[in-house]
């Protein structure tokens, strides 16, 4: 029997394991989860010939390393970064043979935050609820990963593909990001609503899987009642009391009672999960399609 | 009735009450059941139910602004029972605030038939209703870092029960040692929206 795991050498500061998520336990308090930048975490399972429903590792800014039991194809794309085998550099962006033993390290992002790392068989731990996603706001599936952790790879099915490097967007220098109104704008002032998207905001550091959080001014409430809790939806612009919009990524909790007063579509996010704090944004509003 | 577009395909639609928002729920339900709404996800809350992953949200609005939504039909699960201690640290506070001794509490909240009004906050966490709008309590001013798996709490028309250790601001009148939550076991949430509730006292102080 061929012993298919990976040992993580090297955590880094937050890699969890992502799929494409619990989408449907909305309504039991359960978040979506899946990976941030879903267009990276697809294109590296293409490459090293998995499904694209398949479990890949999710880094943040510093990267990971993990050395592998069997011999595996890796591909690591998402924020751009250095990537050796045993030191010796390999491609970004591009499958890789990575032999038993040898160590794959993925190193800090160059650009942007999240790097994406799919081995063929992809990650199998256990799922919870159809899915294997960590998420960080609840708790439920793998933990984040930890230096001496193993993780279970299953069984590759499909050949790699043949290509040497693949286009990819280039994380965001500046953040523009379309935004429906509403649901809930008219809770805003009229110059509240002209503020937030005419003035320039930043992507603040205390962004996580759960919102990205921004620095810049407060928007000022036209109502100030509270508002009883309801269901959000992945984009939400919701504004807590301090007045500084946060838009929810996959993390996000289900329910929520502060006003959300746009919302951003998801083919937007994706640059969103990749703007390193302090990045530019820009909420653009958009007729609604 | 209002339904507001939440950006391109999903719909909050708002009630004025949380009995009509459970009626709106069950019929949305029985809706999907019979193939007549296509959508992701229906999320039910305080006054309002989500409606999201819909292909054709503005086609959807129009069918319920032309739709009568009948009264939430008599519920036909069984009820859920939670056997309860209370003992929690806030009875006292709750008490004060009912103008009852804090036995009544007890007796009060273990008389009362809840269901599950919506869920949020955490996998498992139900937001119950059943208490009469003369008990609603105030959140503590201080919220606990830490409130035990198991707690009942109460806030605002709600009863909950938190599924695991977490901080909140609710106040605590018991403890249950049932599992609200258990990802191993289907279905994993023990409430779901419109699940009915009753505690049961069991011995304790």
């Amino acid at each position: 029997m061929t012993d298919r795991a990976l040992c993580v050498v090297r955590a880094g500061a937050l890699t969890t394991v992502q799929d494409l998520g619990r989408a449907g336990h909305a309504h039991l308090g359960v978040p979506r989860s899946g990976a941030l930048d879903g267009p990276a975490a697809a294109l590296v399972n293409r490459l090293v010939g998995n499904a694209p429903e398949a479990a890949v590792l999710e880094t943040t800014l510093n990267g990971c390393a993990v050395r592998p039991r069997s011999t595996v194809t890796a591909a690591v794309g998402g924020a751009p970064c250095r990537v050796t085998v045993d030191g010796r550099p390999v491609a970004w962006g591009a499958p890789v043979r990575v032999p038993a033993g040898a160590l794959l390290d993925v190193g800090a992002a160059v650009s942007g935050v999240r790097s994406y790392v799919a081995v063929s068989g992809g990650i199998t731990v256990e799922p919870v609820l159809g899915s294997r996603s960590t998420d960080l706001l609840s708790g439920l599936g793998p933990p984040p990963l930890t230096d001496g952790a193993v993780l279970p790879l299953g069984t590759p099915t499909r050949l790699h593909a043949r290509v040497d490097v693949t286009p990819q967007p280039a994380p965001p220098a500046e953040l523009v990001l379309r935004v429906t109104p509403g649901p809930r704008d008219d809770w805003f002032t009229p110059e509240a609503v002209r503020v937030f998207t005419s003035r320039a905001y930043r992507v603040s550091p205390a962004s996580n899987r759960i919102g990205l959080r921004t620095d810049g001014p407060a928007l000022e409430r036209a109502l100030t009642r509270e508002l009883p809790s309801e269901g959000v939806v992945l984009g939400a612009v919701q504004v807590p009391p301090d007045g500084r919009p946060v838009v929810f990524l996959a993390d996000h909790p289900t329910t929520g009672g502060y006003p959300v007063i746009a919302v951003v579509p998801a083919a937007d996010l994706p640059a969103a999960a990749q703007a390193v704090p302090g990045t530019p944004i820009r909420f653009v509003a958009v007729r609604r399609r | 009735m209002r339904a507001l577009p939440v950006g391109d395909d999903a719909l909050l639609v708002e009630v004025s009450s949380g009995e009509e928002a459970q009626a709106l729920h069950a019929e949305l339900l029985r809706r999907r059941a019979e193939g007549s709404l296509t959508v992701r996800e229906i999320v039910p809350a305080a006054r309002t139910v989500l409606l999201d992953g819909l292909t054709d949200p503005a086609r959807v609005a129009s069918d319920l602004a032309a739709s009568q939504v009948p009264p939430a039909p008599p519920r036909a699960r069984d009820v859920v029972e939670l056997p309860v201690r209370y003992d929690g640290p806030d009875l006292v506070d709750v008490a004060a605030h009912w103008g009852v001794p804090p036995h009544e509490v007890a007796r009060i909240h273990a008389d009362t038939e809840f269901s599950v009004a919506f869920c949020g906050f955490a996998p498992g966490f139900g937001y119950l209703t059943g208490l009469p709008p003369r008990y609603d309590v105030p959140r503590r001013a201080t919220p606990r870092t830490a409130v035990p798996a198991g707690a009942v709490a109460l806030a605002g028309p709600y009863t909950g029960v938190y599924p695991r250790s977490s901080p909140g601001g609710w106040q605590l009148i018991g403890t249950t040692d049932t599992v609200l939550w258990d990802h191993t076991r289907v279905p994993a949430a023990l409430l779901s929206p419109g699940t009915r509730v009753r505690f049961v006292p069991v011995g304790s102080s």
